[in-house]
């Protein structure tokens, strides 16, 4: 990305004008949440402006209106994951309700006492609990991938963990403590030899790097679209439809069915089945604007210009003395987890917040990870698009000083 | 000194800076001279958890005075516990129960005790007056 497109971003996301106790914000916290083009913003003014009316069921050209903005939706994020069919995009609230909603249903259909699902250590807490409930109410057992030191997947332990009684794999495509972009495609392949399905949590992957679910061969992949851009409370689930059309509805009310009587009811076909209430109209036309936009920059672009942001956040922190990076993956996203010497992580971040600079601390929603590491939590700080090496210069800058005032 | 006298005693140490880093840098070292919590109490059930920091407390009865004692793996979060404690502490049960913390407010400190801060610190508040509604059902 050149200088002048940069330039070109930032005054495209109006919250970056932002001053925080009277300084000019730096938003670091892009894993959390990301902020939102002008174009999204206005996107959703719009669509209540002009288009607001309960899409499916009305006659009248509002409702036309609506439903067929919500449908090209559903085709654009179907084309930006590369899926075969649109009918494969279920819309839901975000990651956390699409791992539970294949939780629910694939568990109803596929799991039975004594089977098995396997997850990573390095899973966010929404891809673990779902499995757990599941694995309560079916009497299942959660199997553990570990990591190396480096924060890699050990593919030689998940290989062994696999067997007759593994019904799923649940997998974080990009970790959001660690960095780590983890081989989905290998993952996936060692997988489909013994027929086991794999859902890919993307949540902190669309917005970073390239996805094609048909070429990773995912079964399913779910996103969230606040953290591509997007307004929060929308997000996607892909699944392929061979596995959808197997599944039982996950939520039952309107538009999820044919027909109802009290005797019988049956349900409607892809993606409706799955898309029970008044769907988020607003949201999906709101998330495919961004997903545009997006598109308009070009996902390698930005993964590349990302990657300079984390070579060059990874060189400047080595600066500071007793600085330990937490995660060495070769395969990195945009995402810097540190330390430094005995200083409490929170310490770091109440210091660096009244400096303008927002990032993570803690366990970010990855106990297990943190348990696993033997540490309380870390420092984080996570890249988006927007960001530049000159704000990585002013965070390295507060750093320093914090680290004094700490030590 | 009462509760309230004590407030206003921080009230005033705080309000000589204008700059946030410099009330933090007092907050630091209140945090790095607080007594620390003998290893006995920093046992698992004086471990108030937060989502961000851990914070331990007990409390002792000492000639009909609440006496507490505390800790926290971070040392902003010690700096308050530290105040906590300078205001609490030596105080009957019913003069704590019937406190309101109304320096926290005042020195700028309220988003380290608002519930999403998770960093124990509320919940550490709550149980100092537990400690004290104890205390006074015994007596």
């Amino acid at each position: 990305m050149t200088d002048l497109q940069l330039q070109n971003i930032r005054t495209e996301f109006p919250i970056l004008k932002e001053t925080v106790y009277k300084k000019d914000l730096i938003y670091f916290d892009n894993g959390a949440t990301t902020q939102k083009p002008q174009c999204v913003i206005d996107r959703i003014s719009w669509g209540y402006e002009h288009m607001n009316a309960n899409i499916h069921r009305g006659v009248h050209y509002l409702s036309q209106m609506a439903t067929e903005a919500h449908e090209d939706a559903r085709t654009y994020v179907a084309n930006f994951l590369g899926a075969a069919k649109r009918e494969e995009i279920i819309f839901t609230r975000g990651t956390t309700e699409a791992i539970n909603l294949i939780a629910f249903s694939f568990g109803e259909a596929f799991c039975n006492e004594g089977d098995e699902i396997v997850v990573s250590v390095m899973e966010h807490h929404s891809n673990i609990v779902p499995w757990q409930m599941l694995c309560e109410r079916k009497k299942l057992k959660l199997k553990v991938i570990p990591i190396n030191d480096n924060g890699e997947l050990d593919l030689e332990v998940f290989k062994s963990l696999l067997n007759e009684n593994t019904k799923l794999v649940a997998i974080a495509h990009v970790s959001n403590v660690l960095g780590t972009i983890n081989p989905i495609s290998d993952i996936i392949s060692i997988s489909h030899k013994q027929n086991i399905p794999v859902l890919v949590d993307g949540a902190q992957a669309v917005a970073h790097i390239k996805v094609d679910v048909q070429t990773m061969d995912a079964d399913f992949y779910v996103f969230s679209g606040h953290k591509i851009y997007g307004p929060t409370g929308i997000g996607a689930l892909y699944g392929k439809e061979k596995w959808l059309n197997q599944l039982p509805p996950y939520q039952g009310g309107g538009e999820m069915i044919a027909t109802v009587s009290f005797e019988n009811t049956t349900y409607n076909e892809l993606p409706y089945k799955f898309e029970a209430g008044t769907p988020d109209y607003i949201g999906s036309t709101a998330l495919a604007e961004a997903l545009k936009y997006i598109d308009k920059l070009g996902i390698e672009n930005i993964a590349n210009y990302e990657h300079e942001l984390l070579a060059y956040c990874t060189e400047r922190l080595s600066e500071i003395e007793d600085v330990r990076i937490i995660g060495n993956a070769k395969e990195k996203s945009a995402v810097v987890s540190f330390l430094i010497g005995q200083i409490h992580p929170y310490d770091i971040g109440m210091l660096l917040d009244k400096l303008g600079i927002a990032v993570r601390t803690g366990h970010h929603c990855a106990q297990p990870l943190i348990d696993s590491l033997c540490i309380s939590g870390t420092v984080r700080a996570s890249f988006g698009m927007y960001n530049t090496k000159a704000e990585i210069d002013i965070f390295i800058a507060a750093l320093k000083k914090v680290v004094t005032m700490l030590s | 000194m009462t509760i309230n006298d004590l407030q206003d005693e921080i009230i005033e140490e705080f309000s000589m800076f204008d700059d946030w880093m410099d009330k933090y840098a007092l907050l630091i070292d209140l945090g790095n001279t607080l007594e620390p919590l003998d290893t006995q109490y920093k046992a698992p059930q004086n471990i108030i958890e937060g989502c961000q920091s851990r914070v331990w407390l007990h409390a002792e009865l000492i000639d009909g005075n609440v006496v507490y004692y505390g800790e926290s793996d971070a040392v902003l979060v010690k700096g308050i516990v530290s105040l906590l404690i300078k205001v609490l502490s030596n105080h009957t049960p019913d003069e704590i129960i019937n406190t309101d913390l109304f320096f926290i407010e005042q020195i700028g400190l309220r988003e380290h005790l608002s519930p999403t801060r998770s960093n124990g610190l509320l919940a550490m508040v709550k149980q100092m007056k537990m400690f004290a509604l104890a205390y006074k059902a015994k007596a």
